[in-house]
C-alpha cells in the first residue's frame, strides 16, 4: 500500500496550513461582521447597535463620494492599461535581442514597491523640482510648471501616469502568454488567405486570447478597487478629500478617526463588491485549468 | 535581462514565428524603433531618480531643476543612512519580516501542496477552496479585526507580526504553486520510495523536496518582493518609529521636516527600496516570469 493512501498523515500535513487560515482569516472575518454591528473605538467602549452603521454609511456622502471616485479611477485606468499592455504584447512578441530586451525593461517596474514608484513619481510631478514638469515646459506643452495635486482631476491624471508606467508590463505578460498559445497553423492558415496583420490581429488573435485578456482585465480592475498606496502618497486625499478612496477611507475612519465599527461596515460593504469579483476571476481560472 | 522569454510558460510560439516570416525590412525598423522608444520611456522615470540621488542635496533641491547633476555626491545616501533610527533598523525590519515571510510561507504550502497533491483526503476540494479563500477577501478589509487581534496577541509593532499579515496575503498563491509542483511529479517514482522502505517523511524530504525546488524558490521569491513593498499593513502595523519598515520610513523622508522636503535623500530612499527588487528580477526573472503566470493564467 501506498504510504500517501494514509488518509491520517495526509490530514496532519494540511492541518497547519488550515489553523493558519482559520485563526488569521476565518475568526477576524466572523469578528469584523461583529465589530461592524457595534460602535467600537479604539478609545474604548462599543455597544451593540445592529444595522447601524451600515444604515450610517449609506447616507454617508464622503464614503460614497469615495467608492465612486474609486470607481472612476477602475474604470478608466483599467482600459488603458489592458489596451496598451495588448499593443505591448504584440509588440514584443517576437524573439529578437532588442524586442526580447524590451520585454524586460517594460515589465521591470511591476518588481518595484508601489509605494517607491509613487513617491518618485510625485517628485517628478512636483511644481517646483519636478523634473516632468521642468519637461514639457521644454518641450512646449506647458507655459510653466503647473501643481498637479491641488485639483481632483489633475491629481487623478498624475496618479494614473505613474501606475500606468508601473504595472502596465503585468497585463502584457499575461497577454502575451494567453497569445503564445495560439497554434502556428491557424496564423499560418491566415496568412496563406492574404490576412493583413491588423486582420489577423482583430479575427485570430484577439478571440482567441480573450481568456488571457478577460482575467488581465479582471485582475486590474480589482486591484484598481482596492487602490491605497498610490493616492495615500501622492495626493493624500488633496483636495479637500476629493482623492480618498474607498480603501483610504476606511483606513481613515479606522486609524485616524478609530471609529472601527463603523470603519468594519464600510470594510464590508467594500468586501462584498470585491468578493463577486474575486469569485468571477477564480471560475474563469478554474474554467482555464479544466481545458 | 533577456532570457525572460526562455521562462518554461513563455515558449515561442505560433504568432511569433508567422510574423517574422511574413515581416518586410520597414516593419522591423519599425518594429525596433518603437522598441527603443519604449526602453526611453520606461527607464528614463528611474534614471532621473538616480541622477537626483547622486546630486548634492542643495543641487537636487534647486529651483528650477537640472536633469544632470552638475557635481556627484554621496551625501543624499549620507542623510538617508543616518535618518531618525537609522537606514539600517529600516532596512533590517523589512529583511527580518520578509525572511519570516517566507519561512511561514514555505512552512505552511509546502506540506500542504504535498497533501493536497498526494494524498487521498476526504472534503480535499474543500479543503483547498478553503486555504485559497483568503485570495476573494480583501486583506485591506481586514485589518481592523486583525489590529484588535494583534492588540491582545502581542504583535503590533512586532516583526512576526506583519510576517503573518504577509503570509496571509501570500499564502494562496503558494499553496496553489506548490500542489501544482508536486502533481508534476510522477507517481512511479514515490512507488519505487515505497519499495525501498521510504517512510512518508522520509519519501517528502528525499523524493521530492529536490524535484519541487524550483517551485519553492519561486514561492520564496514572491514572498519576498511582496513583503519588501507592502505598505498599508506595514503602516498600520509598524507604529512605532524603531520598528517601520523600508516604505513607510520613505514615507516620512517625504512629509519632510517642518513641510520641507529633502528631495535628494527621497529619491536616495527610493533608490535604496528598488535596489533589491530590481536585483532580484535581473538574477531570477526565469522563476518570477513562470511563476506569475502559473498563478494567473493556468
Amino acid at each position: 500500500m501506498l504510504a500517501t493512501n494514509n488518509r491520517l498523515v495526509g490530514f496532519l500535513y494540511l492541518t497547519p496550513a488550515l489553523l493558519f487560515v482559520a485563526v488569521f482569516v476565518f475568526y477576524p472575518l466572523s469578528q469584523l461582521i461583529y465589530i461592524s454591528m457595534t460602535s467600537e473605538s479604539l478609545l474604548g467602549g462599543g455597544q451593540f447597535v445592529w444595522f447601524d452603521n451600515y444604515i450610517q454609511a449609506f447616507t454617508d456622502r464622503d464614503f460614497w463620494r469615495s467608492f465612486w471616485f474609486t470607481v472612476q479611477y477602475t474604470v478608466i485606468i483599467t482600459p488603458i492599461l489592458i489596451g496598451l499592455g495588448f499593443l505591448l504584447a504584440l509588440l514584443v512578441a517576437e524573439n529578437r535581442p532588442l524586442v526580447q530586451f524590451t520585454r524586460g525593461v517594460i515589465f521591470l517596474p511591476v518588481v518595484i514597491g508601489l509605494a517607491s514608484s509613487s513617491l518618485l513619481w510625485v517628485w517628478l510631478f512636483d511644481q517646483q523640482v519636478g523634473l516632468l514638469n521642468k519637461l514639457l515646459v521644454d518641450i512646449g506643452a506647458l507655459d510653466a510648471p503647473m501643481v498637479w495635486f491641488n485639483r481632483a482631476h489633475l491629481g487623478l491624471f498624475a496618479v494614473i501616469v505613474s501606475v500606468v508606467w508601473k504595472i502596465v508590463g503585468f497585463g502584457m505578460i499575461i497577454m502575451l502568454a494567453g497569445m503564445q498559445t495560439i497554434g502556428q497553423d491557424i496564423v499560418e492558415a491566415s496568412m496563406i488567405d492574404g490576412a493583413s496583420y491588423w486582420q489577423r490581429v482583430r479575427r485570430i488573435i484577439v478571440p482567441l486570447s480573450s481568456r488571457s485578456i478577460l482575467l488581465a482585465t479582471l485582475i486590474s480592475a480589482i486591484g484598481s478597487m482596492l487602490a491605497f498606496d498610490q493616492f495615500y502618497l501622492m495626493t493624500g486625499g488633496a483636495p479637500r478629500g476629493q482623492t480618498f478612496t474607498s480603501v483610504y477611507w476606511i483606513y481613515q475612519n479606522s486609524f485616524v478617526y478609530f471609529k472601527l465599527g463603523y470603519g468594519s461596515a464600510l470594510s464590508i460593504i467594500l468586501m462584498v463588491v470585491i468578493m463577486c469579483g474575486a469569485a468571477l476571476q477564480i471560475a474563469i481560472q478554474r474554467r482555464g485549468e479544466a481545458q | 535581462m533577456t532570457d525572460i522569454v526562455s521562462a518554461p510558460d513563455v515558449t515561442t510560439g505560433g504568432i511569433v514565428e508567422a510574423r517574422q516570416v511574413g515581416e518586410t525590412g520597414a516593419r522591423r525598423y519599425l518594429v525596433g524603433a518603437i522598441c527603443i522608444f519604449m526602453i526611453t520611456i520606461m527607464l528614463t522615470p528611474l534614471v532621473l531618480s538616480f541622477l537626483a540621488s547622486v546630486k548634492t542635496p542643495e543641487a537636487a533641491s534647486a529651483v528650477p531643476p537640472t536633469y544632470f547633476p552638475n557635481a556627484l555626491s554621496l551625501e543624499n545616501y549620507l542623510t538617508v543612512a543616518t535618518y531618525q533610527a537609522g537606514l539600517w533598523t529600516y532596512v533590517s525590519n523589512s529583511l527580518i519580516v520578509a525572511f519570516l515571510t517566507i519561512a511561514l510561507c514555505l512552512g505552511l504550502a509546502v506540506p500542504a501542496g504535498y497533501a493536497l497533491a498526494r494524498y487521498r483526503i476526504p472534503f480535499k476540494e474543500l479543503f483547498f477552496l478553503l486555504l485559497l479563500a483568503s485570495m476573494m477577501i480583501p486583506y485591506q478589509a481586514m485589518l481592523t479585526p486583525l489590529y484588535l487581534l494583534f492588540s491582545e496577541l502581542r504583535l503590533t509593532n512586532n516583526h512576526l507580526g506583519l510576517a503573518i499579515i504577509h503570509t496571509i496575503l501570500q499564502l494562496p498563491f503558494s499553496v496553489y504553486l506548490m500542489r501544482n509542483s508536486f502533481e508534476g511529479i510522477p507517481k512511479e517514482l514515490e512507488e519505487a520510495a515505497v519499495m525501498d522502505g521510504c517512510s512518508s517523511l522520509q519519501i517528502l524530504r528525499r523524493v521530492f523536496l529536490p524535484l519541487v525546488l524550483p517551485g519553492m524558490v519561486t514561492v520564496a521569491l514572491f514572498a519576498f518582493i511582496m513583503s519588501w513593498n507592502e505598505f498599508i499593513a506595514a503602516l498600520v502595523f509598524m507604529s512605532r518609529e524603531t520598528s517601520f519598515t523600508v516604505p513607510v520610513m520613505l514615507t516620512g523622508v517625504s512629509t519632510g521636516i517642518f513641510g520641507v522636503v529633502d528631495w535628494g535623500a527621497l529619491q536616495a530612499g527610493v533608490i535604496v527600496s528598488i535596489i533589491p527588487c530590481v536585483l532580484i528580477y535581473i538574477l531570477l526573472q526565469r522563476y518570477y516570469v513562470s511563476g506569475l503566470l502559473s498563478g494567473a493564467v493556468k
